[in-house]
């Protein structure tokens, strides 16, 4: 099973390295316009617990990033299958589905952890740094884990690339914004945070915001994610088993 | 080796194949001819782990295609209709991917890469990138990625459609080396003249069902030798002789617009199936 994963993410990391260069500016844009619109603009002046808004901000912009860029494998394996017909050559070739499941999720997690450096070194020219500590990492790890194997599921149920985007702006985008990326989810009023609650997101905010403040992080926050992911995942590898016609 | 016991498959209400059965020994070419839609596809893909089949049992070299699939998928190479490459990769990373999919070693994977980019003449091409391949490259390529791991069998998908006649004979010539190396190939068509050309043995397959299965010369000399072709309206009729003074003869008693022509496997298709080909 190793090796064949190993092919799959190789194969990942090659096309990362061909696209790095233009990769690299598509990350940094939204990060840095938010970074000016709400850091300096709208958030000018207001503090967040102690922390300047900027500050409360940049972590929220790693949870965000690292799920945007850890789904967007998603699209990556639906042009694959859809246009290049390369699932095929997956499919014929004799690796295990949970090869291929985990080497699409290591992609996924390796361009997440690519957009969170992005947005570190972006926090440094803004003049906050933020506690790169390992349960940092974890936090960044576990959230990457959670939304690259629902990419991985997703991208084999859906029929076509529309399909696809219909999930990410219903599903993925609202998240982003409602996650606690932006503001504190108890800014909310209470029947909002219950529901708001249930987002893998919302916890995955607030572990990175915790531990890049350098504070003991709410362990059920990391446990949650850990389940929540290993749920997708298990899902991720059913759908490549009913990916054959 | 290929065997396959009464195989059928449907897709929602379409029935792809109906209790399709076969035998191909080891180092056999053998070409599946039939029209759009017979199931060729369907086949291939049952064999290379594609498609679920719904009854009957499939085998590569003695391996159960859905006991025993990674077994037997090792056993194949596939070269799909479709170009499947990685178009941004260069054809190098493509061919060294594929290695690795198949469980290759560094060293072999270089070594078998070096070889066959040489068997299919694109060693100057090796750094470039796929999409900056002809289609013929493409084609090539995808036949040298198919054999990076020294497959027993080597399945063909409609290797050539889409290619103009210089190149589609290129890869006939680079199939026929293949053969000769003692690899078994299953070969899908639906071009008559390059069934006649390569297969050893062929299959006609209408509707999800084979109707014949024997060598060209066999299934065509059910016909006789020559045919005269006479374009009526907006059909051709055709008449068959074993002779060819026999044939000429009959365009001698007819009036003008006759053409005639050997016999090839179009005729036979046309005879048992009803059908043409195209």
């Amino acid at each position: 099973m190793m090796r064949g994963c190993l092919a799959i993410y190789y194969r990942e990391l090659l096309i990362l390295k061909r696209r790095l260069p233009k990769m690299i500016p598509t990350m940094s844009v939204s990060p840095l316009l938010y970074l000016v619109a709400f850091g300096y603009a709208v958030g000018h002046g207001i503090t967040i617990d102690g922390h300047t808004y900027l500050e409360f901000l940049i972590p929220g912009l790693v949870a965000m990033s690292s799920m945007t860029q850890a789904f967007a494998i998603a699209s990556e394996i639906n042009i694959a299958r859809f246009y290049w017909n390369v699932f095929e050559e997956f499919q014929s070739a004799p690796i295990s589905n949970m090869a291929y499941v985990t080497g699409e999720v290591l992609g996924g997690i390796t361009r997440a952890l690519l957009s969170v450096v992005i947005i570190i070194i972006l926090g440094l020219i803004f003049g906050v740094r933020i506690s790169c500590n390992p349960l940092f990492w974890l936090s960044v790890f576990l959230n990457s884990f959670v939304f690259a194997s629902l990419a991985v599921g997703m991208a084999m149920l859906v029929k076509s690339h529309a399909d696809q985007a219909m999930f990410s702006s219903f599903v993925i985008t609202p998240m982003a914004f409602l996650g606690g990326t932006f503001f504190p989810v108890d800014r909310f009023p209470e029947w909002a945070q219950k529901i708001l609650y249930f987002l893998p997101l919302t916890h995955a905010s607030k572990a990175i915001r915790s531990t890049s403040f350098g504070s003991m992080p709410d362990l059920f926050s990391f446990f949650l994610l850990a389940i929540i992911g290993g749920i997708f995942f298990f899902i991720a590898f059913n759908c490549v088993n009913r990916a054959r016609d | 080796m290929i065997r396959i016991e009464d195989i059928s498959k449907c897709y929602k209400n379409i029935h792809a194949l109906r209790g399709v059965s076969l035998h191909v020994p080891e180092g056999e070419l053998f070409a599946y001819l039939g029209p759009n839609g017979a199931g060729k596809s369907t086949t291939i893909r049952i064999l290379t782990g594609l498609t679920r089949l719904d009854s009957g049992d499939a085998y590569l070299n003695g391996f159960h295609i859905e006991k025993e699939t990674l077994k037997a998928k090792r056993q194949c190479g596939m070269v799909p209709q479709s170009i499947n490459l990685d178009s941004e990769l260069s054809v190098f990373e493509n061919l060294d991917i594929h290695g690795r999919l198949f469980n290759m070693q560094r060293k072999d994977r270089n070594e078998q890469i070096q070889k066959i980019l040489e068997y299919v003449e694109l060693n100057d091409r090796k750094e470039s990138q796929v999409k900056k391949l002809s289609g013929g490259m493409k084609r090539r390529l995808m036949i040298a990625r198919a054999m990076i791991h020294s497959p027993k069998i080597l399945f063909l998908d409609e290797p050539t459609v889409g290619l103009d006649a210089s190149i589609r004979r290129r890869i006939w010539a680079l199939i026929k080396r293949i053969e000769q190396s003692g690899t078994t190939i299953f070969l899908t068509t639906h071009y008559i003249e390059e069934a006649e050309f390569l297969a050893k043995r062929v299959a006609f397959l209408d509707e999800g069902k084979i109707v014949a299965v024997n060598t060209p010369e066999r299934l065509m000399s059910q016909m006789g030798t020559w045919a005269v072709d006479r374009i009526l309206d907006n059909q051709i009729e055709t008449e068959y002789f074993k002779i060819r003074e026999k044939a000429n003869r009959y365009i001698a008693l007819q009036e003008e617009g006759l053409t005639l022509r050997r016999v090839n496997l179009e005729d036979a298709f046309l005879k048992l199936t009803g059908r043409k080909v195209k």
